[in-house]
């Protein structure tokens, strides 16, 4: 009898799960695979949310697929096996892959146009547009959720240090001495540390100065790109770290965003971090937002006189077809056109840079935010924006467009705690990270050859 | 009455070992064989290009000094954690067999580590061994030793080697508890009566005759400590700091899984592979014939 009731819920059960999926077929679905984490992966789903009430046709479909290089991996596998999502969001080291990979992405300049949707690119932030657009200016991927890095610095720690709170660092000679006197007085544990080792320290520090981390205006020029690692700017550079490590000013604090926690827990006083680690910060930090000090990367006054923009990290969002020669429909490609639309209207986009700290996208969005007043009530959470406008982009401060970007970054992090373990020099480290870098760039020139 | 062990049918022992050969023919011989495939081909990570390039991949990865290091850093990995792994769990099976009070409290204790994922075990270790967070990696710190693993190469080895060895050892405990249950207790009485005492029986008697179960656990932690530890390297370490803690199957992991670059992945693992075939070939040619049955 039991058995009997329990197959009549099973067909009961499988009729609703039938009249369901057939009532969301009369609305184009789109599958959209995203690496957000809590609670920023609920609040990208909130926008989707939004973005399906706000219409009837289009139905966009989000789903977390682990950190970024998972969600890039199984995209990947996925479009190998003819079933890729519609959108993928992927972060800003994997743009070359993506672009490298023609017949899998759509370029979303393309797909605008075929859609008919306008799109005014040119209120995007420059360094933003630039980091996904071609040479020629037209957007291969649609920007999202970017940042860059600022310095954070502990105002209790400096004041104990006996320098002036109100007062960051400007160069790097400035931050050296900070760091001796925070030492020196004991005002905390550690005195400078850094999160995202390549980024913070050797591709910014490049944007900064008008170095390139690579020829060909870092890559953009083509993928024959070669790194150009050991320019005296990085050995200067890594010498600075090594020494600072050798005399207790400098933590290391491990690879990706590990070093974040040094700065959260209040142990190091200065930090070079992603701007998006505001939100931790402010809840973290002993004293809270009272505390914590923002301000622009530091500089070599010696090396330039005018320091430049930082570049952007983050993710944007790829257009992919299902597979190999398997093409997305008319009607799909209409629905992740008008989805991108709604992402860049200024309410979405001011109420998304407020709610998670990443930047605007826009100007307008900047100005809108700016216009309410949020910048004064909020201190230091335009240090990332005015710091990606400051000087004058260049092709040095563009952005990235090297192949195999993220096995790149791993092979500079590894010849770099080797230097900073002391076990080979600076100029050793970066010869050799420059070596291995550029293999890893012939390889993949090599493997994307058409 | 005689029990027959010889089946009638010619067609049901085929088809018993039907579902054990579909499983080791899928997961086993299939991706074996794409393996080397792969490791034959340059490919672009969406698959849209693919050349043939015979043993270049090979070349490549066997002129890597990294790799070299790789093997380097593998041979110490996996002797290291066998032996951490074995030595203790025969000791406290050793504890727990000869009847302590509480012992089958201790033995479920001593069994909870094997059920903790790798991942999950490298995140304990890590909130004691973290030098601002860890409460060792602290105390050391606050002890006036300079711990750091995140840049200390030799302190990050001992680390992996450590959380790895750990989660093994609920494993070997129970095989060799078993082991040990099934000695019989005439001969250590035996031996009892004949005034050897506990330490001279354990090494006269109880060892070789645990040796069939120390063979192999010898086979199964040397393939954990190959294959199986590098969720709890890439939750501790990711391979560094340098290359200090980048074994070999986790190379394969990164260069594949990271990297996208499949074709020298798959020529890693095809050397892994190789390496393992070898290593097992030898143990079971030379070693087993030490072990009595």
């Amino acid at each position: 009898m039991a058995l009997f009731h329990r197959r009549g819920l099973a067909a009961l059960v499988l009729t609703l799960a039938l009249t369901g999926s057939a009532h969301a077929q009369q609305k184009v679905s789109i599958d959209f695979w995203h690496g957000l984490p809590q609670p920023l992966g609920g609040l990208l789903e909130q926008v989707v949310a939004g973005f399906n009430a706000s219409q009837a046709q289009y139905e966009i479909k989000p789903s977390f697929r682990g950190s970024y290089p998972e969600t890039m991996v199984s995209s990947i596998a996925a479009f190998r096996a003819g079933n890729a999502p519609h959108i993928v969001q992927m972060f800003e080291v994997g743009t070359a892959t993506m672009m490298a990979a023609r017949g899998a992405v759509k370029p979303v300049h393309e797909l605008l146009a075929e859609a008919g949707v306008a799109l005014d690119t040119n209120d995007y932030l420059p360094a933003i547009r630039g980091y996904y657009s071609t040479t020629d200016g037209k957007l291969m991927s649609m920007p999202f959720n970017s940042s860059t890095s600022i310095m954070f610095y502990n105002k209790e720690a400096f004041r104990k240090a006996g320098l002036d709170p109100e007062k960051a660092p400007a160069t790097w000679a400035e931050l050296r001495a900070a760091a001796k006197k925070i030492k020196e007085s004991g005002a905390s544990a550690c005195a400078f540390t850094s999160s995202w080792p390549t980024w913070t320290q050797i591709e910014q520090v490049g944007a900064i100065h008008n170095v390139g981390v690579a020829s060909k205006a870092n890559g953009f020029g083509g993928p024959d790109a070669t790194l150009d690692l050991t320019n005296p700017l990085f050995v200067r550079h890594l010498t600075t770290l090594v020494e600072m490590a050798k005399e207790g000013t400098y933590r290391y604090g491990g690879r990706d965003g590990a070093g974040d926690a040094l700065f959260a827990s209040g142990e190091c006083a200065i930090t070079h971090a992603s701007s998006g680690a505001r939100a931790r910060y402010l809840k973290e930090v002993p004293g809270g937002i009272a505390n914590i000090g923002f301000a622009f990367l530091p500089y070599y006054s010696e090396v330039t006189a005018t320091p430049n923009n930082t570049v952007i990290g983050g993710a944007s969002f790829w257009v992919m077809n299902a597979g190999p020669n398997k093409v997305r429909a008319r009607e799909e490609l209409t629905g992740i056109a008008e989805f991108f639309k709604y992402i860049s209207r200024v309410d979405i986009a001011s109420k998304w840079h407020i709610d998670t700290g990443y930047l605007p996208i826009t100007k307008s969005a900047f100005e809108a935010v700016k216009a309410t007043g949020y910048y004064d009530k909020n201190p230091g959470a335009d240090i990332p924006i005015t710091e990606l406008l400051r000087g004058t982009m260049t092709a040095n401060s563009m952005g990235f467009r090297l192949g195999n970007f993220a096995e790149i970054r791993v092979a500079i992090q590894e010849e770099m705690e080797r230097a900073i373990q002391g076990q080979q020099t600076p100029a050793a480290a970066l010869e050799a990270a420059n070596k291995r870098g550029n293999e890893i760039l012939r390889a993949f020139e090599r493997a994307n050859r058409s | 009455m005689h029990k027959r062990v010889i089946f009638n049918n010619r067609l049901l022992p085929y088809l018993l070992l039907l579902p054990q050969m579909m499983i080791t023919l899928v997961f086993f011989f299939w991706p074996a064989f794409e393996a080397i495939r792969q490791s034959v081909l340059l490919q672009d990570a969406f698959g849209l290009r693919s050349e043939f390039v015979g043993f270049e991949n090979f070349a490549h990865i066997l002129n890597d000094p990294n790799y070299l290091t790789a093997m380097g850093v593998t041979i110490v990995f996996s002797a290291t954690v066998t032996l951490l792994a074995m030595v203790p769990a025969l000791l406290l099976a050793v504890l727990a067999d000869s009847g302590i009070r509480g012992a089958s409290l201790y033995k479920t204790l001593l069994i909870w580590p094997y059920a903790v994922a790798p991942a999950v075990a490298a995140v304990l270790w890590l909130f004691m061994a973290h030098p601002s967070i860890g409460i060792i990696g602290k105390a050391l710190n606050a002890a006036g030793i300079a711990w750091n693993y995140q840049i200390n190469g030799g302190q990050a080895l001992t680390l992996v080697i450590l959380a790895s060895a750990w989660k093994q050892i609920s494993y070997n405990f129970l095989f060799f508890l078993a082991g040990l249950q099934s000695i019989p207790k005439s001969v250590i009485e035996a031996a009892k009566i004949d005034g050897a005492r506990p330490v001279r029986r354990f090494f006269t008697i109880i060892l070789p005759l645990l040796s069939p179960t120390t063979f192999f656990l010898l086979v199964v932690n040397l393939v954990y400590a190959f294959f199986d530890t590098f969720g709890v390297i890439d939750a501790l370490t990711k391979g560094g700091p340098g290359t200090s803690t980048v074994t070999l199957i986790y190379r394969v992991y990164i260069d594949g899984n990271h990297n996208l670059n499949l074709g020298s992945s798959s020529a890693q693992s095809v050397i892994l592979m190789v390496i393992v075939i070898a290593l097992t070939v030898i143990q079971f040619r030379f070693i087993e014939k030490k072990v009595h049955y």
